[in-house]
């Protein structure tokens, strides 16, 4: 009889209990919420899906490059430029897009590399001299970076691809003309074998 | 009804106010020479000879003179150089001695460049006399950093390195310099303090490191950088800490300056498919183009350090320099040349002037266009000048 009273106790302070954490619940009690309630109602458009609002709390990724290997990735490795000799790219005045025709020099490197996975690439942009020094070693650079993302998207890990720009500052024809300046509008690649 | 004709009546009286303000505007324009358009000072030459003459004479005439007769002349110039320098110089016009000065010590090449200097501080000037540059001196592949007076004389050599370099930057009141040097096989940027010979590797990110501008408290140092798989704007403190990208985006971005309150940064760029001169807040925000009146492919900005006009080089056939309101206007296409840097008192800039294979540095007095060559380091191509300041 005690223990009955006792479990009767019990029962009665778990009623309490559970009507107390119910309390929570009560329609009486509202949480207020920042903000107004202004605008209109959320669109919901054909098969459920939801047009976002004008003033939407969700920014979109912003694109970004792929990061560049440190500096001294491929310190002491040996270099090799007469591999790809044959597949110097070149390039549009003051472009920095891969042709189509130079594709397949690109995929030619790519191969080499699959085929070769212990060694690494540099790549190396060039200018024609029509141009001012500084912003011709940025175009230098993106061409690098063109043929890079190229040889990315054909399956070359980025870690083995080093990029360098000189510039006007290394033409391989130094005459003043169409002739010579189509010329030093390239991309070069170097094989870069690590040490032995 | 009175007070609609009496309103009438004050605009009207506002609206011809207006014209009469607008006329007198057009005058001051007319009035107010633009860069390029003012005529040299008139001067004569008596007494002097040999090296100190040549100086004056190079001096003045990057500063805005002229040599001709003495009846023709504002100011007589009239001294002995045997051994010291000795000048006077009379005010033709009022009749009176405007400078009187002697001279000992140093070389009378630097005793002529003072005497220009006090020249223009009599009329009110600050002259460039006795200024530094750094630049650029290519003997085949290789290239080194250079350093000498704002003539070309007395040049040093600041790197020995074979190596190919490129965009030295001074830092502001200090013997000290950042450049790009391909020395470690990459293209990284050098803090070389010029009075030690101590160097550092300043940005050593992968990819290239491009194109250093130094702030002008000395504080900041902008850049080009690819580290990030794109070519961006970046800006760090001089020890290169604290490193933050002032621009994201997949076009190029190239040759940064700074405006003279180190609030901005300057660069050329491409926006909207052109390219432009577009200024960035220092510490970042949003990209601000500077208009210039649709000139084609602005690059190499300079900011001058008085804060009116950005000097800039433009690209036809061949290239121009050219100077625009720093915020933005009408531009005027002054010379051939390119790369522009800007002399300490706003007024003179030196840039590259391509000649044939090889570049020579040049000088040009903006107000009155009158340009002249500074002799070249012997058997090399000269270029990308940086005026210390």
């Amino acid at each position: 009889m005690k223990l009955t009273r006792f479990t009767n106790l019990m029962a009665l302070g778990l009623v309490l209990t559970v009507a107390v954490v119910g309390c929570k619940k009560h329609p009486q009690s509202v949480t207020p919420l920042p903000g107004s309630r202004t605008g209109n109602p959320v669109d919901v458009g054909p098969g459920g899906i939801i047009n976002p609002g004008a003033e939407s709390m969700v920014k979109p990724g912003e694109p970004v490059g792929i990061a560049s290997n440190p500096a001294g990735s491929h310190q002491g490795w040996a270099e090799n430029a007469a591999v790809f000799k044959s597949d110097t790219v070149y390039f549009a005045f003051d472009s920095s897009a891969v042709k189509a025709s130079e594709k397949s020099k690109v995929a030619a490197v790519a191969d080499y590399l699959k085929a070769n996975f212990a060694e690494a690439v540099r790549i190396e942009g060039n200018c024609d001299e029509r141009g001012t020094a500084e912003y011709n070693r940025a175009l230098g650079e993106r061409r690098a970076l063109a043929l890079r993302e190229d040889l990315i998207k054909l399956g070359i890990d980025a870690g083995r691809t080093d990029t360098i720009s000189y510039g006007f500052d290394r033409p391989v024809e130094t005459g003043h003309n169409e002739a010579a300046w189509s010329k030093n509008r390239r991309g070069n690649f170097v094989l870069l074998s690590p040490p032995k | 009804m009175k007070i609609t004709s009496r309103l009438r009546q004050a605009v009207i009286v506002l609206g011809l106010a207006g014209i009469g303000f607008s006329a007198c505007a057009q005058i001051d324009i007319n009035r107010v020479t633009g860069p390029g358009g003012e005529k040299p000072i008139l001067l004569s030459l008596s007494g002097l000879s040999g090296e100190a003459a040549q100086v004056l004479q190079f001096d003045l005439y990057v500063q805005g003179f002229a040599f001709t007769d003495a009846e023709a002349a504002q100011y007589l110039i009239a001294g002995s150089s045997n051994g010291d320098l000795q000048v006077r110089v009379t005010d033709r016009f009022n009749k009176s001695t405007l400078l009187a000065k002697a001279y000992s010590g140093a070389s009378l090449r630097c005793q002529a460049h003072k005497f220009c200097d006090d020249f223009l501080a009599a009329l009110d000037r600050k002259g460039i006399g006795q200024t530094k540059i750094a630049f650029k001196a290519a003997n085949g592949r290789d290239s080194e950093i250079y350093i000498a007076d704002f003539d070309g004389y007395n040049a040093q050599a600041a790197t020995k390195d074979g190596a190919l370099v490129a965009a030295p930057c001074w830092v502001p009141g200090r013997l000290a310099l950042y450049y790009t040097s391909y020395k470690l096989n990459h293209a990284d940027i050098f803090y070389h303090d010029l009075a030690t010979g101590a160097r550092k590797t300043f940005a050593r990110y992968g990819g290239s490191n491009m194109s250093p501008a130094v702030s002008p408290d000395g504080g900041k140092v902008a850049m080009i950088l690819s580290k990030d798989g794109w070519i961006d704007l970046y800006v760090a403190n001089a020890d290169g800490g604290d490193l933050k990208r002032l621009t994201k985006s997949p076009q190029d971005e190239s040759s940064p300056c700074w405006s003279p309150d180190g609030q901005w940064i300057c660069f050329a760029a491409k926006e909207r498919e052109h390219r432009a001169l577009c200024k960035v807040p220092a510490t970042g925000g949003p990209l601000q183009t500077i208009p210039t009146g649709g000139l084609p492919s602005p690059t190499e900005p300079d900011w001058s350090p008085d804060g009116k006009l950005i000097a800039f080089t433009v690209q036809y056939r061949d290239f121009q320099i050219a100077v625009v309101p720093a915020g933005g206007g009408t531009a005027a296409t002054l010379v051939e040349g390119e790369d522009p840097s800007w002399s300490p008192n706003s007024r003179t800039l030196i840039f590259t002037r391509r000649q044939g294979g090889q570049n020579v540095l040049s000088l040009l007095d903006v107000p009155t266009k009158q340009v002249k060559d500074v002799p070249r380091i012997s058997g090399s191509s000269n270029s990308q000048p940086s005026w210390a300041k």
